[in-house]
């Protein structure tokens, strides 16, 4: 009995395939690179790996958004007060730290500010720490802000309920909503006592927040100085407001000539000293710069690991491509191409996890910043660390014998 | 539609001279592998040539240095001594990059396991050859459909490696081999995973490919039953060829096979 097999092309049409569509076959189009489907389709051959590949990611970028996401709502709590307040040079004690823990300085200071030229406007401003005495029992420490809302130098933002002028009725105050709770207090009308005056929350802010989870307590500058006891003639900081167009370096350079006993401090000045103090000199931004580092260790290990040992099991594919001719950068382009859609992928699921966090982070004391630079950075990290990973990766193809696949 | 006989034609044996190009020259090519006391000479000065249009065999007992040899000829191993010359260039100095970019113009591989992309299917491997080589865009698809149905494999385009037979991955993989329009295309005991049918369709559609008078083809083998479809038969022991048979035409052409075939039968 004889067996055939069908062909549909005669002998001698080989050396044709390759020319035939050259003389007006079907339209050039452009299709993405093999590299990609083999990469896609080695990533996804293997299911469990592709699991333990994204979780490592996932489990990096969760842990480097958050810790980042926590130091940029640190940060962004630290410079709050400075950033909104209405001056473009601070007037301090010398050897200020941070806007919290301020020395008093002479309150003729401001004078002196408002006679050298180019200065516009110089509003004291008191701050200090003190005890919150609760309505229920107990205190709670606060940092009292006082500064008269007439003078714009520091005033509540983001008033949800109540009003700034309020602030003009006796014993009033303006709170964040956050602290309410913390405070003793349930909302507008509540009354509590500091020092040894009687204050009343006419006010309530949403999102002013510190970073030492003290509450802030706004008030006028008369009624700050009653509540921390601070002398008539005393002030936490001058805000000097400078003509629009003036040298700000010059004059600051001229008032510090001028006030050999405090120190004069561009705003940027302050809030770069501000987050130094808090961030680096108490450690707290290291550990969180550390844990975001941390992250991306591990999941650089992680992702390089699994990587590697996969490249380790295709590997005779990878020789055979490289019998077929490619070159080492079409063998690199697809383990990158691995890696970069295991950084796609993980980093999509992992935002998505951050996200969730961040969304129930948002009313707590600590909130937790995704900013769009945040996202950037984060898929930058991420690419880039799986880009790291695969080189191990790239390492061990290179060093394959292409012989190998004569040995299958 | 062709017929291709997966049966082995009878041998004809004649002193036939070679007609085709040169495509493939190799001159006195030594292989040394292993270092030191394992040192191994695994080729002891080899030389031959490859001629368009022809299908040679290269036979040898296991251990005679054919799959070496294979290696050299396309450019994955580089000889300890010797020179060889593919489509009038020479391998001498050449750097692992320029040998690949060699290989992908001139050389197509078919191996004894197919060597196919399990996640690939059937047109994605044999588009594969082309990707490498740069070749994308609608015109490689249908290079790649073109080169499966030139294996009768034109249904199978979407299956995947593991939904084929053993013959039919083999064809694919000539399929692969062939896309590229190489000048040589090496083949490693093409039948050696196949049965006795599918290894004689592998090779008679070899010997069709050969009939090709752009390319040659060597296929390295012990399989007796391949004899019948070879143009050249090369033998090979202890790294050297050791003996050269030139052979009429083995497979006068398919549809001639199958034609005395039936013509037999009938009688």
């Amino acid at each position: 009995m004889r067996k055939t097999r069908s062909l549909d092309c005669p002998a001698g049409s080989a050396g044709r395939i390759a020319s035939a569509s050259n003389r007006g076959g079907p339209q050039q189009v452009f299709r993405v690179s093999m590299t990609l489907t083999l990469a896609f389709r080695n990533l996804f051959h293997d299911r469990v790996r592709l699991a333990v590949t994204l979780v490592g990611i996932l489990f990096s970028i969760v842990l480097v958004a958050v810790q980042l996401g926590v130091y940029l709502g640190a940060r962004n709590m630290i410079i709050a007060m400075i950033d909104r307040a209405d001056g473009d040079l601070w007037i301090m004690a010398y050897g200020t730290k941070n806007f919290e823990e301020a020395q008093p300085i002479r309150a003729r200071e401001r004078y002196v500010a408002l006679a050298t030229p180019d200065v516009v406007s110089a509003v004291p401003l008191v701050t200090a720490f003190t005890d919150w005495r609760k309505p229920t029992g107990g205190s709670t420490l606060v940092v009292v802000i006082g500064a008269d809302y007439e003078d714009g130098g520091l005033t509540p933002w983001n008033i949800v309920e109540g009003d700034v002028t309020a602030l003009g009725a006796r014993d009033a105050v303006i709170i964040d909503k956050t602290y309410l709770e913390e405070l003793g207090v349930k909302g507008v009308g509540d009354t509590a006592q500091v020092g040894a005056s009687r204050v009343r929350v006419a006010g309530l802010t949403e999102g002013i927040r510190s970073f030492t989870v003290t509450p802030f307590v706004f008030t006028t500058l008369n009624r700050a100085r009653s509540l921390i006891d601070m002398p008539t003639d005393s002030i936490t900081y001058v805000l000097a407001k400078l003509r629009a167009g003036a040298d700000v370096e010059k004059v600051r350079d001229e008032l510090r000539s001028k006030l050999p006993d405090s120190e004069v401090l561009t705003r940027a000045e302050f809030r770069q000293r501000s987050i130094n103090h808090w961030m680096f000199s108490t450690g707290a931004g290291v550990a969180l710069i550390g844990g975001a580092v941390l992250g991306l260790i591990v999941g650089t290990v992680i992702v390089a690991q699994t990587l590697y040992s996969s490249t380790k099991d295709h590997l005779a594919e990878f020789a055979t491509l490289r019998a077929l001719g490619s070159s080492s950068g079409y063998i690199h382009r697809v383990i990158l191409a691995q890696a970069g859609l295991s950084a796609i992928i993980g980093y999509t699921l992992g935002m998505a996890i951050a996200l969730t966090i961040v969304y129930l982070s948002e009313h707590t004391a600590l909130p937790i910043v995704m900013s769009p630079g945040l996202a950037a950075l984060l898929l930058a990290l991420t690419l880039a660390m799986c880009a790291i990973s695969a080189l191990s990766a790239i390492g061990k193809v290179m060093r394959i014998d292409p012989a190998m696949v004569f040995n299958r | 539609m062709t017929a291709v006989a997966t049966t082995a034609p009878e041998t004809t044996s004649a002193v036939v001279t070679p007609t085709g190009n040169l495509v493939l020259e190799a001159r006195d090519i030594v292989k040394e592998l292993g270092r030191g006391a394992g040192k191994v000479r695994a080729l002891k000065g080899v030389s031959l040539t490859l001629n368009t249009g022809e299908l040679t065999l290269l036979m040898g007992p296991s251990g005679s240095g054919k799959t070496t040899l294979l290696s050299i000829l396309g450019c994955i191993l580089t000889p300890t001594q010797g020179a060889l010359t593919i489509a009038g260039k020479s391998t001498a100095g050449l750097t692992p990059e320029a040998l690949a970019r060699l290989r992908r113009r001139h050389v197509g591989f078919i191996f004894q396991s197919y060597n196919l992309f399990p996640t690939l299917t059937a047109e994605e491997n044999v588009r594969l050859a082309l990707d490498v080589r740069g070749d994308r865009g609608s015109d490689a698809i249908v290079h790649a459909q073109r080169a499966l149905q030139h294996v009768g494999l034109r249904h199978k385009l979407k299956s995947y490696p593991a939904h084929l037979s053993g013959g039919e991955q083999q064809r694919v993989a000539v399929a692969r081999s062939l896309v590229g329009a190489p000048s040589v295309i090496l083949a490693d005991e093409p039948t050696a995973a196949l049965d006795s049918e599918n290894g004689l369709a592998v090779m008679a559609l070899l010997s069709q490919i050969a009939k090709d008078k752009s390319r040659a083809v060597l296929a390295v083998t012990h399989d007796p039953r391949t004899v019948p479809y070879a143009n050249r038969i090369l033998r090979i022991e202890d790294g050297l060829i050791v003996g050269e048979e030139r052979r009429a035409e083995g497979v006068e052409t398919v549809h001639e096979l199958a034609r005395n075939r039936k013509r037999k039968a009938n009688a």
